[in-house]
């Protein structure tokens, strides 16, 4: 890992905490936020060459309040204000690095912003990504993504959100967006990680890491668990899900000795404690779902009616058209394919034509041996698919039937 | 996700724009900037252009490894590509309504909107 490498990772890691600190001091996240912005730029740009200071949280706290008291300075209402606080030393109990976490990650998914913005927001706040880093991750332009920042701060200054843990009546739903926007983050890299330009910031590992934070913070709730295990379990095959010219190999094609045997270990560790300790909800179940293809020796040794019992519990906890398509290739597996193509004819008129749909009943088919209603289903879903890999995928599928 | 919303030129669409005032033409502009900046204040534009006239138009092709080079056909086209808005939006809906605000589509011309190929994939 070279300098620069370890300089970001480290102010990733301080980003929250300075945040959290300089909110707590002067109010008025929105200053506050593109302060800290400009203090770890600096820092970026300095840190490399001139090495890192003693105490890297206290030099980006005190550039981030120089920062903010220049901005201030030309506002005079608030002279007095900036030489109190501007006199007050770094003091190591104004770091409280886990709270600020938690209430920093509920307040970037305030219910009043878009999933969108929700993401930006998170990631430049809570994950310490310049504006431009997050730009070459979304694959979108830099001043998208600063107009989604800028619109966000603005709507949260608006609907009056205050720097505190949300009230005890709200926490539970607020953690209930944080972790789908975390889950958001991490399929965004998860998905676009093949055949991607340099310098494109790993949205994968930001999503795990941001999750692990929240866990940090919040060890016993199973659905943190869930999702950190459900993010490693996943992640634990990407070696083995892309082949060098981008095309996807599905699951029962890889070559599992590529797969993270270290993160199946840790994933499938933390999510068997939380389903012995913890409520169990629709992050544990996928990722419970997940270890179970994991440990398996190769895709003969799956343990489908296992699968199969998760996708019930699944079915009644989250229900939603892939949980429902899971479900049924799943029946598939354990009661034959004919069953399962007439659980599918009953499910279709529910799953509002959604291209899946196609792509179940060919492999449906396929495994029924009606090669050539497969090969029409097959090539109906490839035409209808939004995705390139899996439109490749399907093409094939198609082709390879005899 | 992302959406491209192509904005079409057809005989029809041509006819009905000699029929308007120079003011009209102008406020068509300004229809036009107008919803750059909403898209931008957004956060939804991702990149938007008009194109210029069909006529300008090279076809390319590759011959024995040569790149060869002509004008059109493209000049005697009766429907064209005029311009596009490539827009990010969280839903198929927003990104409709996006195509249903252009002056185009408002003067009744043919305003089409495709979901961009993404390099999503889901574990089968």
């Amino acid at each position: 890992m070279n300098v620069t490498t370890e300089v970001e990772d480290l102010l990733r890691a301080l980003a929250p905490q300075v945040l959290g600190v300089l909110v707590r001091r002067n109010g008025g996240f929105d200053t506050c936020e593109d302060a800290v912005q400009e203090a770890l730029l600096a820092a970026a740009q300095q840190w490399p060459a001139e090495g890192v200071p003693a105490n890297p949280t206290g030099w980006l706290i005190t550039v981030a309040q120089r920062r903010l008291t220049e901005v201030w300075r030309s506002e005079a209402a608030r002279r007095r204000r900036e030489e109190a606080v501007f006199a007050a030393d770094v003091d190591d109990a104004e770091v409280s690095t886990e709270d600020d976490t938690l209430t920093l990650l509920t307040m970037c998914c305030h219910p009043s912003l878009t999933r969108g913005s929700q993401v930006a927001l998170t990631l430049r706040a809570v994950g310490g990504l310049t504006t431009g880093e997050i730009a070459r991750a979304l694959l979108v332009p830099e001043s998208t993504v600063g107009q989604r920042i800028s619109r966000a701060k603005a709507k949260i200054k608006a609907a009056g959100a205050t720097f505190a843990p949300p009230p005890a009546d709200e926490h539970d739903a607020r953690v209930t967006a944080v972790l789908s926007v975390l889950y958001l983050i991490f399929n965004e890299g998860h998905t676009t990680s093949s055949g991607q330009a340099l310098n494109r910031v790993e949205l994968t590992g930001e999503a795990i890491r941001l999750t692990r934070q929240l866990r940090r913070r919040m060890p016993e709730d199973g659905e943190v668990a869930g999702l950190l295990a459900l993010m490693l379990l996943t992640d634990a095959r990407r070696p083995a899900r892309t082949r060098p010219d981008g095309t996807l190999v599905p699951l029962a094609e890889q070559d599992r000795t590529r797969w993270d045997r270290a993160a199946i270990a840790e994933g499938t560790e933390l999510i068997t404690h939380a389903l012995a300790t913890a409520t169990i909800g629709p992050y544990q179940l996928q990722a419970a779902i997940a270890a179970v293809h994991d440990e398996a020796a190769g895709p003969e040794d799956t343990d489908w009616t296992q699968i199969l019992g998760l996708y019930e519990l699944l079915t009644a906890a989250a229900p939603g058209p892939m949980v429902t398509l899971n479900r049924i290739v799943a029946v598939a597996m354990v009661r034959g394919p004919a069953t399962a193509l007439s659980e599918l004819d009953r499910a279709e008129p529910t799953l509002g034509g959604h291209y899946r749909v196609d792509a179940v009943r060919a492999h449906l088919l396929d495994l029924a041996g009606d090669h050539e209603a497969a090969r029409v289903h097959y090539e109906k879903a490839a035409r209808r698919t939004l995705s390139l890999p899996e439109q490749q995928y399907l093409t094939a599928c198609a082709r390879s039937l005899p | 996700m992302r959406y491209l919303i192509l904005i079409h030129s057809n005989p029809r669409s041509r006819a009905l724009w000699e029929t308007l005032t120079d003011e009209q033409r102008m406020e068509f502009g300004r229809g036009h900037m107008a919803l750059g900046e909403e898209m931008d204040a957004s956060g939804e534009r991702v990149v938007s252009h008009g194109l210029t006239d069909p006529g300008l138009a090279k076809r390319v092709w590759v011959q024995d490894g040569e790149t060869v080079t002509s004008d059109g056909p493209f000049a005697e086209v009766k429907e064209y590509l005029a311009g596009f808005y490539l827009v990010d939006c969280e839903t198929e809906e927003q990104a409709l309504a996006w195509a249903a605000k252009t002056p185009d589509a408002q003067l009744g011309g043919p305003v089409e909107v495709r979901p961009i190929l993404d390099m999503s994939t889901l574990d089968l």
